[in-house]
């Protein structure tokens, strides 16, 4: 590792003897998953808990002409059939919309149906009944009539004046449209030596969570409380949403974040269906349980990435690129996604294409559209993926054109890593990136020249294998620039409470979350090493509105970042508090003691003085023996939030190497490299894991993932037979290295490393497919890149 | 995905099962290794009122040689097919297709005779019974069917069974000590159905085919045993040759469209293995240099 930041002459609070930091320890809540002894929403059981299954259109759009649910009604089981008008009684509609998105526009969207259906998938009747068995059996027998209406489909035609409009009350079916003029793009182009132009495609895909969303909401009509058990990443998001649509203050709803089988973004929004949910307690007034089952998570589950975008760039026979453009499309099914919207995506690849590179001259237009398909919001990377690969395409494009290896092209135009700090062509403020060392370590890491040599030596036997590289930038720690300031209550900061107890362990209660990322863990090994105790006398505590401080949660690549830095600010404060304590009983001075291994000792000659149990002791039960006016105070809380840069902006490079057949168009996938700058590293097994998994969803989107729509707006292949999810058989090795420059404006220094893989590893693969093409004279820009999509762009079939 | 209500009887016997299946008819179902009766049913694609569970069935289960005769009992699971000593001697070709069915634990459970009932037309199983002339053993309350394997399979997930009859067991010839084969087939990933599938057994002699049996699988509603192979045999083997054998498959092809591939796109893969396969059973690399015709 090369690290681009001088180390500080004194210990900080984070390098101290036993630290944790920098290690790859186990997760602690390892045994109790691996042991089955976890705690998924499916697993909560309830006195009087009932099952809702909803009855969902078939259609992608249609006037709801008629329910009838009397047959269902007298069926075993059931205890209620819920239409959307009577839902409406207890929960308000909402509106998809942040004013800082400007001109965004969505139309009100209901928990059921009332009387339209938008998409396949749609729920248009709740039935509730003693098991999920008798739900589906009862659910059949529910009788709708339709009335079809036209569906608006395809995004490029969306916005034809002859084409139907989905909500009246809009005008048109454009949701938002941003537009973004930067330099002098004009001159730039006509002073290029060449102009590449190309249109990238990128199929509509979804994040396939092993466990399915889940919802228990137990209405306690007693206490006037709502319990809401989710498998959820931002539990004070959905306290505050639940409250605001049923009429209640969020004192009285709490929410429960057990364990989760997995989130990607997928469960950051807020669903018609969970909102359902919560709104059926009440009415009820019983526990209710919901839990997609596989089909509907792919009707319903928010899907991402489909966009059609033109790219434009502009380079001089040097290499020196003079400019980039673009015009994207994206369809975002009929309703904008709430509260977060569904504009985020877009507006993310305006930022952030050109982002790597010194060029200043850049041009965007993105326009979202409303279609009669399901709803479409952010996902793991939200837009990395589509302005990574129309960026790094387009550079390769023009490598390609002036004959300039891509290595070298990337060498001539990456922004210097001392040109820090600086902002991108879309006004985004850089600290500190890396990208030459990060490319520098990635030639180094996958023998560039050899493998050059290699390819071109199997050429010559017909086997045509690429090499593709994509530089990225990732947005991570978001400040309130994502949603606070566009009126959403979604929290950018995060908050943590230690405590001792009275056997010198700690207890820590933070509002970031867990999904299998390693929260616990980090949060842990900050605690245990900023206070001096070992792991295992660190217990955390997450996901509950009742009992950890008021946060965000975890999405954006923030938990490391902003909910690390809260845990280690509180344990400051709590080993400050510790220390003032024994320096009393020890009528010594806080100065002169420490924390290490559990115990207070000498800074001097690291002599032990008290445990901290002893301590604990001695605070606990017999406070009168301390000298009068001393008050110990064994838990201190803290917060945090950025706020010198809206956003830590993170930098990393990937490669792929693989292999086409050009007779079959199948691709093989060999090896990937990563490279990436996520600071200050807390736990390199979880940071290269993160990263592995976050490649691997780069490279279904890359490979294999696509949800398929026909022409009247029916998703043809939602199951997992048919969507190809991408496993570990088809999976390169995937090697990972760092570059750490720590953020500046924690003491933690650690950025976000949740979505780098992502952002990257579908460039770097279809860079790799059109390097491996390249004797054929052909090029693709879409993806997936299916084996029938390579056998037409080589003319086979 | 809850299946509708249903009876579940576990049958004692053979005769105990058929007795249930003709009282029942078409509103039973026969259990095997449940790998593609009950993802349906959990779908709700089809709600029998009666499962027949034969599981317990120990007669229909085993692999046994006699006199160059295999024969394979029903409920012999495809793990079983893999790791047999007889199948590994006498099959291999049907060891190195069962390997291509679906990941472990799939094969831990499903049968020889629930894939062969299922008749998908993606399914490996079905195809090599065609390449390897198997007779196919139904028995009803009547007595037993011997139907050929060629006469068997009627359309997707089509049989010539009766809902009456039991499929109780395949009788596979063992081919002559002197034959090769070839199995291959084009997947998105490992253990999905196929694209196009090929299963071929040959007599190679002096460089030529003496026999050659091309059984293709998902190129149309049922798997096919081409009779475009009959263009490669008894003659010395060209490009030309085999050009002209690729074009004759592609007629007799009927491929169907999905997710996956084109029509034309089969067409085309169907051509590849062709080429592949010939190539590799007579050893002559030369043949694949052009790519397929
Ligand atoms: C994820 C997944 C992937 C798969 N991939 C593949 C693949 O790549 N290739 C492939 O070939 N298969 C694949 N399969 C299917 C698998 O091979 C099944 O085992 C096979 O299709 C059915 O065998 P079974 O014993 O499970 O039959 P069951 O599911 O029990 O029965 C299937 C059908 O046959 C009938 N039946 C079963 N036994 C008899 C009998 N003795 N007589 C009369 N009727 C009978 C049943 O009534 C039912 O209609 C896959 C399955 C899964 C779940």
């Amino acid at each position: 590792m090369t690290s681009t930041q001088a180390s500080p002459d004194t210990l900080s609070a984070l390098d101290r003897p036993n630290s944790y930091i920098g290690k790859s320890v186990p997760r602690p809540n390892l045994d109790r998953l691996l042991q089955g002894r976890g705690l998924y929403v499916s697993d909560i059981e309830l006195p009087r808990i009932a099952h809702v299954v909803f009855v969902r259109s078939p259609h992608a759009h249609a006037k709801i002409k008629g329910i009838d649910a009397s047959a269902a009604k007298r069926m075993p089981g059931v205890i209620g059939v819920v239409s959307g008008e009577e839902l409406a009684t207890v929960i308000t509609p909402w509106v998809g919309v942040l004013s800082h998105l400007k001109g965004l526009k969505s139309a009100p969207q209901s928990a059921i149906a009332i009387d339209r259906v938008c998409w396949q998938g749609e729920a248009v009747a709740a039935v509730v009944a003693s098991s999920r068995a008798q739900a589906e059996d009862a659910a059949e027998l529910v009788s709708v009539e339709y009335e079809e209406l036209d569906a608006v489909t395809d995004m490029r035609s969306a916005l034809d004046p002859a084409i139907s409009v989905i909500h009246a009350s809009l005008g048109d079916n454009l949701a938002f449209e941003r537009n973004h003029e930067a330099g002098a793009v004009d001159q730039a182009f006509a002073e290029s030596d060449e102009v590449v132009e190309a249109e990238f495609v990128f199929g509509r895909h979804t994040g396939v969570t092993l466990e399915p969303r889940a919802v228990v909401a137990d209405w306690n009509a007693a206490e006037a409380r709502l319990t809401i058990y989710q498998g959820t990443q931002a539990p004070h998001m959905v306290q505050n949403i639940a409250a605001l649509h049923l009429g209640l203050k969020e004192s009285q709803v709490r929410v429960v974040c057990k364990d989760v089988g997995g989130s990607f973004g997928i469960k950051v929004h807020i669903y018609a269906d969970e909102m359902a949910t919560y709104a059926l307690s009440k009415l009820l007034r019983r526990p209710v349980k919901f839990v997609a089952d596989r089909v509907e998570s792919f009707n319903t589950d928010i899907h991402a990435r489909d966009h059609r975008c033109k790219g434009k760039i502009g380079v001089k026979r040097d290499g020196i690129i003079t400019a980039f453009e673009i015009d994207d499309l994206t369809g975002i099914g009929p309703y904008s996604m709430y509260p977060r919207t569904s504009a985020i995506e877009a507006n993310q690849v305006v930022n952030l294409v050109g982002g790597p590179y010194v060029t200043k001259n850049y041009r965007a237009r993105a326009r979202v559209v409303f279609q009669n398909k399901n709803v479409m919001c952010q996902y793991r990377a939200v837009g990395h993926p589509i302005a990574c690969s129309v960026t790094e395409g387009l550079v390769d494009l023009a490598a390609m054109k002036i004959g300039v290896d891509p290595v070298e092209i990337r060498r001539r135009n990456l922004i210097a890593d001392d040109a820090y700090p600086c902002a991108s062509p879309s006004g985004l403020r850089f600290e500190q990136l890396s990208h030459h060392a990060a490319l520098t370590k990635l030639v180094a890491m996958m023998e560039y020249d050899a493998l050059r040599a290699e390819q071109a030596s199997l050429r010559a036997k017909n086997i045509h294998r690429g090499i593709g590289i994509a530089s990225f930038i990732e947005v991570t720690n978001p400040s309130a620039a994502f949603y606070g300031v566009g009126g959403a209550k979604i929290s950018s900061q995060d908050g943590v409470a230690v405590r001792l107890d009275a056997q010198g362990s700690v207890i820590c209660q933070t509002s970031i979350t867990e999904q299998g990322q390693g929260s616990e863990s980090l949060t842990a090994q900050i605690v245990g090493s900023v206070l001096g105790v070992s792991m295992d006398r660190v217990r955390v505590i997450l996901g509950d509105t009742d009992n950890t401080p008021y946060g965000g949660g975890t999405w954006a690549s923030r938990g490391a970042g902003i909910g690390g830095e809260a845990a280690l600010q509180a344990t400051k404060v709590l080993r400050k508090n510790i220390l003032d304590v024994a320096a009393a009983i020890l009528q010594s001075i806080p100065g002169e003691l420490d924390i290490v291994n559990n115990a207070v000792v000498n800074v001097a000659d690291g002599a032990p003085r008290v445990e901290l149990s002893e301590l604990a002791r001695i605070v606990y039960f017999r406070p009168d023996t301390l000298p009068p006016g001393i008050q110990p105070e064994l838990m201190a809380t803290r917060h945090f939030v950025p706020r010198e840069y809206p956003f830590a902006f993170t930098n990393g490079v990937q490669a792929s190497w693989l292999e086409v057949d050009t007779d079959t168009g199948f691709v093989k996938l060999l090896k990937h490299w990563v490279v990436e700058d996520c600071g200050t590293i807390i736990n390199p097994q979880l940071v290269d894991e993160q990263i592995r998994g976050g490649v691997v969803q780069g490279l279904g989107a890359a490979l294999f993932e696509k949800c398929v729509y026909d022409e009247r707006g029916q998703l043809t292949n939602a199951n997992m037979a048919d969507y190809l999810v991408p496993m570990a058989g088809e999976m390169p090795d995937i090697d990972v290295g760092h570059v750490i420059s720590p953020t500046m404006e924690s003491e933690l220094g650690a950025k976000g490393a949740g979505e780098a893989g992502t952002a990257g590893a579908a460039a770097a693969v279809t860079n790799a497919v059109n390097d491996a093409l390249r004797p054929f004279g052909t090029i693709v820009t879409e993806i997936p890149l299916t084996p029938q999509v390579i056998l037409t762009a080589l003319g086979r079939i | 995905m809850k299946a509708s209500a249903f009876a579940y009887a576990r049958a004692t016997s053979v005769a105990n099962a058929l007795e249930l299946l003709s009282v029942h008819g078409e509103r039973a179902k026969v259990l095997s290794g449940g790998q593609s009766l009950l993802p349906a049913m959990n779908l709700r694609l089809i709600a029998p009122e009666l499962i027949v569970d034969i599981g317990q069935l120990a007669e229909l289960r085993g692999i046994v040689v006699k006199g160059g005769v295999l024969t394979i009992g029903a409920l012999t699971r495809h793990a079983d097919l893999l790791k047999s000593p007889e199948i590994a001697t006498h099959l291999p070709l049907l060891k190195d297709a069962v390997a291509h069915i679906a990941h472990p634990a799939i094969r831990n459970r499903g049968t020889i005779g629930g894939s062969l009932a299922q008749a998908d037309p993606a399914s490996e199983l079905p195809a090599c019974m065609l390449t390897l002339g198997a007779t196919i053993i139904a028995r009803g309350v009547g007595g037993e069917r011997r139907i050929a394997a060629s006469e068997f399979f009627a359309g997707i997930y089509e049989t010539a069974l009766t809902p009456q009859e039991l499929l109780v067991a395949v009788e596979l010839p063992v081919p002559p000590k002197n034959s090769t084969y070839f199995f291959h087939e084009f997947t998105r990933r490992h253990g999905d159905y196929a694209i196009v599938g090929l299963a071929a057994l040959a007599a190679v002699e002096d460089g030529r085919f003496d026999d050659l049996c091309l059984g293709y699988f998902a190129v149309r509603d049922r798997p096919l045993l081409a009779k475009s192979a009959g263009k490669l045999v008894d003659v010395a083997v060209t490009s030309a040759v085999l050009s002209e054998a690729c074009s004759a498959l592609a007629e007799e092809l009927d491929p169907l469209e999905d997710q996956q591939a084109t029509p034309a796109m089969r067409r085309h893969l169907a051509k590849v293995l062709l080429t592949r396969c010939v190539a590799s059973l007579l050893a002559r690399r030369d043949l694949c240099a052009g790519g397929p015709a």
